[in-house]
């Protein structure tokens, strides 16, 4: 479903991702670990289209995505959800999610998509017509992934879900995450939580200083203490 | 002060919010521009004066007021459009001061092809005729014109305030105004979002220039007397919001309304003074957020 060759990234003048390779099959859980500025987030933000200079290739579903900016990747079935989850200040949860399918052919059926997530997200029913922003930090990440998954994107590009979120709400959320591959949603995560995230994923590739340094499905890797030891921890 | 009747006041009041709606008008384009583009639109005054001057040509060409209702906002939002595609649009990612000087040098030259096609001198813009006249409105006569631009300002706000609040196309200018890249995200192609703000804040301005030609006729220069008058009410009611332009517009027409009444001479400082207080009481303005523009 996603094929990544030789992807490079700058900012500016520093080079932040190096030849990155990296495979995604449809209906994988594929996680992406490595320590803080390993290139994780450069890498997603590169296929999304929010870096200013990427060179390389990035095939999805066949096309190129590197020559298209971000809202088409979007309408191509991509979907981004980012550390700092961005949900929109002065609308209501409500109105988050209205935005995930304000560009979507789906657009149509929004109260009937609004309802299905709801069922998915009950935190986030109780709350649909609460300012976004006055929710608790996990609560805000489900909303963030809500909003991404009601467009039923074909990927979904995660950066770091968990990160200071209560660990009952982790569970939550990497339960949603399983059911979503049930359902044949394709997942590229990113995640610091590695024993969390590789019980989940089918494969990972590991990063450091802006390169793949290693690739393994995730039940080797899990088994594999010298890499985690190298590469991941803090 | 004797010989000031509470009606004499309350007239003045009226006379203060017609003017006002004026404010109002010029500012929440302004304001809508700044808040979703960042664009500091130097040249909004230009595009109330234009949209008066279009108004008049429409007359001349033997066309009504109600026609220029409808067709001058279509003319000028149109012709802002293009300014923002060809001219502004080139210079978004290089900070707040390039589209400011492009369209403060706008401004000139838009007043400067008015001149050539219309001459230097103003013109008298007649009050429609079922306009004419005053009406009894509890405490004396009043402009019925006056009036009208009242409610046509009520009108073009609550048009304004449905379309931001109740359609999809609102959402996203309220959510790009707060983060535009999220919006790019969720597959909003945001350039396009702002070119058609853009179109509809000039708009705005150019229905604003219309209802002002009736009241003060039509000169090149009619737009940089508001802009500096429009500036205040942004920077009372708060940088991008259009509630606090609503607010300050309305507030900044009855302060210069009020004052021209009890003390002619301070009318033009009245509203500097206004500004000064709130920046020093609330520097970010009624409803604005702190740190926009750094």
């Amino acid at each position: 479903m996603l094929q990544i060759s030789n992807l490079n990234a700058w900012y500016g003048a520093s080079h932040a991702i190096q030849d990155i390779n990296i495979e995604v099959a449809k209906g994988e859980i594929v996680c992406l670990i490595g320590r803080n500025g390993a290139g994780k987030t450069t890498t997603l933000k590169s296929i999304m289209g929010l870096m200013d200079k990427t060179r390389g290739s990035a095939v999805f579903k066949g096309k190129e995505l590197l020559d298209q900016p971000a809202h088409v990747r979007f309408a191509m079935g991509l979907a981004y959800v980012p550390e700092e989850r961005r949900i929109v200040q002065g609308l209501s949860v409500r109105e988050n999610l209205r935005l995930g399918l304000v560009a979507s052919p789906q657009k149509k059926k929004e109260a009937q998509l609004i309802e299905g997530i709801a069922e998915i997200f009950p935190r986030l029913a109780e709350r649909l017509d609460q300012e976004a922003v006055t929710m608790s930090g996990g609560e805000q990440q489900m909303l963030a992934i809500a909003r991404a998954m009601i467009s039923k994107p074909d990927l979904i590009m995660l950066d770091e879900p968990s990160e200071g979120i209560m660990p009952v709400l982790v569970d939550e959320m990497f339960e949603l995450f399983r059911s979503m591959k049930a359902q044949g949603t394709t997942v590229l995560l990113v995640e610091q939580n590695v024993e969390l995230a590789l019980d989940i994923a089918d494969r990972a590739y590991v990063l450091d200083q802006g390169t793949v340094v290693h690739q393994a499905t995730a039940k080797e890797l899990l088994a594999d203490d010298a890499i985690k030891e190298r590469y991941c921890s803090v | 002060m004797t010989g000031l009747s509470f009606d004499l006041i309350a007239l003045q009041l009226f006379a203060g919010l017609a003017l006002g709606a004026i404010y109002v008008l010029f500012a929440i384009g302004l304001s809508l521009i700044f808040g979703m583009l960042t664009v500091v639109n130097f040249a909004h005054g230009a595009f109330y004066m234009v949209g008066a001057y279009v108004g008049l040509y429409i007359l001349m060409l033997g066309g009504n007021f109600w026609v220029c209702l409808i067709a001058v906002p279509l003319v000028v939002g149109l012709f802002g459009v293009v300014v923002e595609r060809f001219l502004i649009r080139p210079l978004y990612g290089r900070g707040i001061d390039y589209p400011l000087l492009l369209t403060f040098g706008l401004s000139y030259v838009m007043v400067e092809l008015v001149r050539i096609a219309f001459g230097k001198s103003g013109y008298p813009f007649d009050t429609p005729e079922i306009l004419q006249g005053a009406v009894d409105i509890g405490v004396g006569y009043f402009p019925l014109y006056r009036l009208f631009v009242i409610g046509a300002t009520a009108v073009v706000l609550l048009a304004l305030w449905l379309f931001l609040e109740k359609t999809s196309f609102g959402l996203i200018i309220r959510a790009g105004a707060r983060d535009p890249q999220i919006v790019r995200v969720l597959g909003v192609n945001v350039a396009q979002v702002w070119l058609i703000v853009f179109g509809i804040g000039t708009a705005i301005a150019g229905f604003a220039g219309l209802l002002a030609a009736p009241l003060q006729g039509v000169i090149p220069e009619m737009g940089g007397t508001i802009l500096a008058e429009a500036f205040v009410v942004t920077v009372v009611g708060g940088m991008g919001s259009i509630g606090g332009a609503v607010l300050a517009g309305l507030l900044v027409g009855v302060v210069v309304s009020m004052t021209s009444l009890f003390a002619p001479e301070m009318a033009k400082v009245s509203i500097f003074a206004l500004m000064a207080v709130v920046l020093i009481v609330r520097p970010q303005g009624f409803f604005g957020r702190a740190g926009l523009m750094s």
